[in-house]
């Protein structure tokens, strides 16, 4: 799951930066964000809480949106699916 | 004046119901027969077992008979059980005494990723002294990969495999006896962590080396077990000592010791009914919290499984908050939330199924646990997740 670089370069880019905060905040703040953002959209979460690693693949799972992989940063990638 | 006060302590009596204990996984309260046997081995047990008194001599025939019992509840001989000062010592002593009673074999330790934090604990003090550590991933549902297991075992100086045989968080019971058969085409002994199976199912066959800790069937705190089986190759990793066959130091706590002996005999003969009686009850939490509370994960195998716990994961909540509000209301149960640890990391058992760690709950059931208990746990549930996703602004997220 996890690519060098960042797998989505020349996509569209969203950021939230959710650095120092603790979860299930940076879960929290995706899951306001991405249904307002179009189908195909990637954020991109940058969050440092280790908790941050589980919940937001696990949060992708439950809700059906695709987890992409994880850059340093930490910054976890998802596309909105639906 | 008088009046008044009486009239408080009706009203507050109305509105604090009794306190529903639902962590048994980490205590069990103590058995009433684990009682009864502690005071009377207070009286009677103070004495040190290793002296030549008339005194030591009585404490010596008290700590025999809880070993030949607990031995005989085990199905173990009885100089292949040790007593240790807890659980977490047994297990730190099957790691590393199993390690290098083994060194030229090699310095492998091989390992599920639910292992409890005492064996991992002791596998990172052997990583860092120079050894190795191989991890076995699991599933979803918290069930080791068995041919990781198979691979990783036969791999070259492998000393040790360690295997929890049901998981203390999220309940998944281990294929152990295939695990333990990959051990042994390998030549490998295996270590299984049988905390939360002793006194409540049968342990599975093919283990080497196993621990257990008398607090998780209802004996006091300060009691663990450690059987090495004949012809098993351990090393005590202490300073020596003369305790205990060698195999932990120190003098035991022999009224506790009793008192664990006399309740794992009574748990265990208790143990078929009383999972029969709690596995519908865990069912029913399983089920209902899935339909009730919107946003759920209920986690861990739905049908290999322990009788008495349960976990879910509640979708945008604080587990610490949780927990709280939980236990405003009466109810005390514990969580593998990261705001919960003092690391403030996420339960890596959470973390190596790849479930939702924040808003966990383990609930775990006991002797004293009832219907009713679990009734009103369930009716109240949906409200306190509700009022703190409110209070959260989160829902409909």
């Amino acid at each position: 799951m996890t690519t060098p670089d960042g797998p989505v370069a020349d996509e569209h880019h969203e950021i939230l930066d959710c650095l120092g905060q603790r979860c299930p905040l940076p879960v929290i703040a995706l899951a306001r964000r991405l249904p307002e953002l179009p189908v195909g959209t990637v954020v991109r979460v940058l969050a440092d809480d280790p908790a941050a690693a589980v919940d937001i693949p696990a949060w992708c799972r439950l809700r059906g949106q695709e987890f992409l992989g994880t850059s340093p940063g930490p910054a976890y990638d998802v596309r909105r699916l639906s | 004046m008088g009046d008044l006060v009486r009239t408080e302590t009706i009203a507050w009596a109305d509105v604090i119901p009794s306190p529903v204990y639902l962590d048994a996984a980490t205590a069990a309260p103590l058995h009433p027969v684990a009682r009864q046997a502690l005071l009377a081995a207070l009286e009677d047990g103070w004495a040190d077992p290793d002296r030549l008194y008339t005194q030591a001599r009585r404490a010596r025939q008290l700590l025999d008979a809880a070993r030949e019992a607990t031995a005989e509840t085990l199905a173990v001989r009885p100089d292949e059980l040790s007593f240790t000062a807890s659980g977490t010592t047994a297990a730190h002593g099957a790691v590393l005494g199993g390690l290098a009673g083994r060194r030229r074999s090699g310095g492998v330790l091989v390992h599920s990723a639910i292992e409890h934090s005492a064996v991992l604990h002791a596998a990172e003090q052997h990583v860092a002294r120079g050894g190795t550590a191989v991890e076995v991933p699991v599933d979803r549902l918290g069930r080791l990969d068995l041919d990781g297991w198979s691979a990783a075992v036969a791999g070259p100086g492998v000393a040790l495999a360690a295997l929890i045989a049901a998981s203390h968080e999220v309940g998944t019971v281990q294929p152990v006896e295939a695990a333990a058969a990959a051990c042994t085409d390998a030549g490998v002994p295996l270590y299984v962590d049988a905390a939360q199976m002793v006194g409540r199912v049968p342990v599975p066959a093919g283990w080497s080396v196993l621990t257990a800790s008398a607090r998780k069937w209802g004996g006091p705190p300060g009691v663990g077990l450690l059987v090495v089986r004949k012809g098993t190759r351990w090393e005590s990793p202490w300073p020596a000592d003369e305790h205990e066959s060698g195999r932990t130091p120190g003098t035991l706590n022999l009224p506790a010791v009793v008192a664990a002996a006399a309740s794992l005999r009574a748990a265990a003969a208790d143990a078929a009914a009383e999972a029969a009686r709690l596995s519908p009850l865990v069912d029913r939490i399983r089920a209902r919290v899935a339909a009730d509370v919107p946003d759920v994960e209920v986690v861990g195998d739905p049908e290999h499984r322990l009788p008495h716990l349960v976990t879910f994961s509640c979708l945008y909540l604080d587990g610490e908050a949780l927990l709280h509000a939980l236990d405003r209301r009466g109810f005390a149960v514990s969580s593998g939330s990261s705001c919960t640890s003092s690391t403030l990391r996420p339960s890596h058992v959470l973390e190596a199924m790849g479930v939702l760690s924040h808003g966990n709950v383990r609930v775990s059931l006991h002797a004293g646990s009832t219907e009713a208990d679990v009734a009103r746990f369930l009716a109240e549930l949906p409200g306190i997740v509700a009022d703190l996703r409110a209070q959260a602004g989160v829902v409909g997220l």
